[in-house]
């Protein structure tokens, strides 16, 4: 299925990801590369066929909500781009 | 023979008979980095002083009579486990900025086995990528010709095993990234059973895929390795609790009574003769060993590398939602709002392959879509697995070609995606199906490595090193090293 730069341009916007116009036109070509290829899916037989999402069908473990002692404030703070006090800082958000 | 040459094996028997200190072998092997890997770049970071300071830790610790498995033994990680106090690059401006604050599973387990890190391996960008070239890094050099690639992703541990400035090395396969690169410079490198060792501190890429395993010049080495790396994890939801096999035990065992499987499909008219010629003299080898060679089908295989590029693209595009310029990691100059902030911070932090990745994900997971390519993917996904289970109903083994060619020139697929996809044919169905494969040397063509593949059976990682064992006792494809850093 071959994509068109309007596509990449929602996806794109989807993904969080900055796409100029220009680059938008050199991406739905390698796209759509991408996803003819991926089409060759469609010529499978898959009626009645269960999705495997895990590879040794095994069910997710369980175990106890109990609190974790995690105090890596300050080792994880230091690596952000802009901290201040306890707090991450982002452009504002709330005017 | 100087220390670098010898096996990881023959290194830890060194080791152990006192004929040789954790601190030498770690300042031959620093040395050896220092002096070549200029031209490999098969290195991001490397650890000169912590890895002396762990050497002599080591040494004091042997002395006291408390040497783990790996004691005193150098190795190098892949840059994509997280090493605390150490940058963890993932291959990725989005990282190169980012000190660990903690180890991945597979790091400490080693540590606490006397292991020591000689420094963090080159890789393709967040493990995308076949030829190492994806990497903000740089391309790695194969040591076997310079003008090549030595595979991907796991290229800069592949190339620092060949050129034999580490003897092992930790790297991860996602849909091919331990084995293609192995085959590609000539070492071992297995990828366990999914969720066999813990993913958790391994920077994840597509999670139901994902395994870490070891590289190193032998199946005993893998073997040695494997060993310390396996074992559930509490913090990785899909680690698996059993019984700890025991990988060093079997190694020896003759191949009498073993059935091995050539999958017809593994051998297509358009397989390059020669790479199809020496796989099947590897079979002749173990049958000469008395092992029986059948022929098995996998019909759905064909169907494993779109199958593979719409679910490892689908769970990227999750996995790396995470990279946000928040909280840690690149972030843009002066974004002017919130949106700014993320859509720049990641599109000048990532490279071209991994947003083409994130994008396809998104598509085949945005509303429309799911059904057509993720939902059919994961359906064909459970076609590739009943394939094998038949064969391994007739063979214990299923031997093939691990990739379609040998080595290939540095920027000859570098811009056609899809051709680069091709790369890893032969190892993507593997990884969809949850199975443990290895790549081990089986021959050379025009003086370029080529790797031989055997799959096992769930959980018989010890069955697939058993055989190469074997298959490495009689011949010495392994052994052979690149002229590159004079060992020719």
């Amino acid at each position: 299925m071959a994509i068109d730069q309007d596509t990449v341009l929602k996806v794109a916007h989807l993904a969080r990801l900055h796409v100029s116009a220009e680059q938008s036109q050199a991406l739905a070509g390698r796209l759509s590369d991408i996803l003819n290829m991926v089409d060759e899916l469609q010529q499978a037989e898959v009626d009645n066929i269960t999705p495997l999402a895990h590879p040794l069908d095994v069910s997710q473990p369980l175990r106890e909500d109990l609190v974790q002692p995690a105090d890596l404030r300050d080792r994880v703070l230091p690596l952000a781009p802009a901290s201040e006090g306890n707090c991450f800082l982002v452009p504002r958000v709330i005017e | 023979m100087t220390l670098h040459k010898h096996t990881l094996t023959e290194l830890k028997a060194l080791l152990d008979g006192g004929k040789v200190s954790a601190r030498e072998l770690t300042d031959t092997f620093l040395a050896r980095i220092e002096s070549l890997d200029g031209e490999l770049n098969s290195f991001v970071t490397v650890t000169t002083e912590q890895a002396r300071l762990e050497a002599d830790a080591a040494d004091a610790a042997r002395s006291k009579g408390e040497a783990g498995l790996l004691n005193g033994l150098p190795i190098a990680h892949k840059d994509i486990f997280c090493t605390d106090g150490v940058r963890t690059s993932c291959g990725s401006r989005m990282l190169d900025n980012f000190i660990s604050p903690y180890d991945a599973t597979v790091v400490k387990k080693m540590r606490a086995a006397g292991a020591i890190m000689l420094g963090k391996t080159n890789m393709d960008e967040f493990a995308m990528g076949s030829s190492n070239e994806t990497s903000f890094y740089g391309p790695v050099k194969n040591p076997w010709d310079l003008s090549r690639v030595p595979g991907g992703s796991s290229g800069g541990s592949a190339a620092a095993v060949a050129a034999r400035l580490a003897p092992a090395a930790t790297g991860t396969d996602t849909g091919g990234s331990i084995r293609q690169p192995a085959a590609l410079t000539g070492i071992t490198g297995l990828k366990p059973t999914y969720g066999t060792v813990s993913r958790w501190g391994m920077i994840a890429f597509a999670s139901s895929l994902d395994q870490a395993g070891p590289m190193a010049q032998s199946a005993a080495d893998c073997a040695l390795m494997l060993q310390t790396m396996v074992g559930h994890d509490v913090k990785d939801s899909t680690s698996l609790d059993r019984t700890a096999d025991d990988y060093l035990a079997d190694l020896d065992k003759p191949l009498a009574g073993l059935t091995v499987g050539l999958p017809e499909e593994f051998f297509p008219a358009s397989l390059d003769g020669r790479i199809a010629e020496l796989t099947r003299e590897t079979a002749r080898e173990l049958e000469r060993q008395g092992a029986k060679v059948v022929s098995v089908s996998l019909p759905s295989v064909k169907l494993s590398v779109p199958a593979y590029y719409v679910i490892a693209p689908a769970e990227a595009s999750s996995n790396l939602s995470r990279f946000d310029g928040v909280r840690y990691g690149y972030r843009c100059q002066d974004p002017v709002d919130l949106m700014d902030l993320y859509k720049r911070s990641r599109s000048e932090g990532f490279g071209d392959e991994v947003q083409r990745r994130i994008l396809v994900g998104t598509y085949a997971l945005s509303h429309g879509y799911y059904d057509a390519y993720y939902l059919r993917a994961q359906k064909v996904r459970r076609l590739i697995s009943d394939d094998f289970a038949r064969a391994f109903e007739k063979a214990d083994v299923i031997l093939g070609p691990t990739s379609p060619e040998v080595a290939f020139q540095l920027g000859a697929k570098k811009d056609d995606p899809v051709t680069m996809y091709m790369a890893d044919v032969f190892t993507i169905a593997v990884n969809l199906a949850g199975l443990p494969a290895l790549s081990m040397p089986g021959g050379a063509i025009d003086g370029l490595p080529v790797g031989v593949q055997l799959i096992g059976n769930y959980f018989r990682e010890g069955q697939i090193l058993n055989v190469a064992h074997r298959y490495q006792q009689a011949t010495d494809w392994h052994r052979q090293a690149p002229a590159f850093g004079g060992d020719k």
